[in-house]
């Protein structure tokens, strides 16, 4: 009898099946789940999970949270990152301390895996969500990431 | 209604009455050519235009309104393409191929009955002669598959032989079941016995079964997924026509389309009563027959598109096993309960 359940079973599986695009179709008419991409350029926002490009938040005193560490240089897989630091004294400490004169990425050798924002110990850096990276020329990718005259904000301690 | 033109007589008046014999059956084959290479772009389009649907997105809207000019823009860009070929390729089959797989796929358009009087031939082995063009198209198949000198073509031309040679049998049995009711093989006399019912409803379950069993033989014919290991995308790369580019594979592309169009008006004409109006309420109005064949057979187009993107494809084995083991077992055993209902008179007549 194993033979006519299974003829009953695969019939109410396919049925099953063609219910559920069947529903699916019905719905269509309510508009596409898809991104009307170019159509909707100016309204389009990438989720929050998504990797764009490696970016330093800078605060209204032009100040950012990079240490000059260099641990997103070393976790860098292909050497997208480089950091030029320099040692300055502390003025309140006297102590000599580590400053960043230049974070250099270079995101046309970025593979977007994100190793450097996790390895990053004060959260300096962090994805942005913009997409449309293309550019006429590769020199344009390579890009600085703490603005000119940015230091270092008071009390992020390497 | 004598009044009204039929569609027939519109199409005789189009050619000059000296015009007889060879010519004028030419000049009718150019016809049905033009109309069923844009019925074929159309079934392109409603096929991409389903799909998106199904898949909640939105499908081809850029070119023309709402996109319908898409695969006319398909076709010219296809047309315009270099056609490319193996350098080991037996060049005579290769090229032959995709006349093959066309030709059969349009000598099949020629026989059904639009309307009483749209007809372009009625054979009186109307049904016979679709179950043996539809398997001349897989030596289309084998030879694009073979003469391409790819490993990947033969093997997608080797499941085309293998299917088809298995699925026929349920074709041809499942048809022939529905022939112990209408008692002919010609199709106008099919549609003739259906006006006391649709055979759907006089062969009430064994004919059910047996339209069941049309349909999914009849998707595997016609190389569609869920049976289409021919071409399998992610095994074969595009199987027997892996090779063919521009309008040859515009052909083999094309074909498919009227491929599945026949399959759907095979079923039409066989089940549901051809140009039959339903209940016969456009009865007094004959030329609206090809608008109730064209809505059923359209039906049972969306039918087979709809399995398409619900079902995904089988393995060789287990398409061997629905066959052999399920499909043609049941198809025996139908057609012995559809003798008896004809032979106590059990069918359902209006």
């Amino acid at each position: 009898m194993s033979y006519l359940s299974d003829i009953y079973n695969g019939i109410k599986t396919l049925l099953t099946g063609m219910s559920v695009t069947g529903k699916y179709f019905l719905n269509s008419r309510k508009g596409a789940i898809t991104q009307q991409y170019p159509d909707n350029r100016d309204t389009l926002k990438m989720f929050e999970r998504f990797r764009g490009e490696v970016v330093m938040p800078h605060d209204e005193n032009n100040e950012h949270s990079c240490t000059g560490c260099q641990k997103c240089e070393l976790a860098c897989p292909n050497g997208s990152i480089e950091i030029i630091w320099d040692r300055v004294i502390d003025e309140n400490t006297g102590k000599k301390k580590k400053i960043i004169d230049q974070h250099i990425y270079h995101f046309g050798m970025c593979t977007q895996c994100g190793l450097c924002v996790d390895a990053c110990p004060s959260d300096a850096i962090k994805w942005a969500q913009n997409f449309e990276n293309s550019v006429y020329d590769r020199t344009q990718l390579t890009r600085v990431l703490n603005q000119p005259g940015s230091k270092v904000r008071a009390g992020v301690e390497e | 209604m004598n009044t009204l033109i039929n569609i027939n007589n519109l199409f005789l008046s189009i050619i000059p009455a000296e015009i007889t014999g060879l010519p004028k059956m030419a000049m009718i084959a150019l016809i049905y050519l033009g109309i069923f290479a844009v019925l074929g772009l159309y079934l392109v389009l409603l096929e991409r235009k389903v799909a998106a649907w199904f898949q909640l997105r939105l499908g081809p809207n850029r070119v023309g309104y709402h996109g319908l000019l898409q695969t006319m823009a398909d076709a010219l860009k296809l047309v315009s393409k270099e056609l490319t070929g193996t350098v080991k390729a037996d060049k005579f089959l290769y090229n032959l191929a995709p006349y093959f797989v066309i030709i059969t796929s349009l000598m099949a358009l020629g026989i059904f009955p639009f309307t009483q009087k749209l007809q372009a031939y009625d054979l009186n082995i109307g049904l016979f002669f679709l179950i043996a063009i539809s398997s001349i198209g897989v030596i289309g198949i084998l030879l694009g598959g073979w003469s391409s000198n790819n490993k990947f073509s033969l093997i997608g031309a080797m499941r085309s032989g293998v299917q088809t040679i298995s699925y026929e049998l349920s074709v041809g049995l499942s048809l022939l079941t529905m022939v112990l009711l209408t008692q002919s093989l010609q199709l106008s006399e099919i549609v003739e016995v259906q006006k006391n019912g649709w055979l759907i409803v006089q062969g009430h379950i064994p004919a059910i079964i047996a339209f069941m069993v049309f349909m999914i033989a009849g998707t595997a014919e016609t190389n569609r997924a869920p049976f289409d290991m021919v071409e399998a995308e992610s095994e074969l790369g595009a199987g027997f026509h892996t090779e063919y580019s521009g309008m040859k594979f515009a052909y083999f592309f094309l074909a498919e389309f009227i491929n599945m169009f026949i399959i759907a008006a095979i079923a039409t004409t066989v089940f549901f009563g051809g140009w039959l109006s339903p209940f016969g309420v456009t009865e007094s109005i004959p030329w609206l027959g090809v608008f109730w064949f064209l809505a059923k057979t359209f039906i049972l187009v969306f039918l087979m598109m709809w399995f398409r993107w619900t079902f995904p494809r089988l393995r060789v084995d287990q398409l061997l096993t629905l066959e052999w083991k399920y499909l043609l077992p049941i198809n025996l055993v139908n057609i012995v309960i559809m003798a008896v209902i004809v032979w106590l008179n059990l069918s359902i007549q209006f």
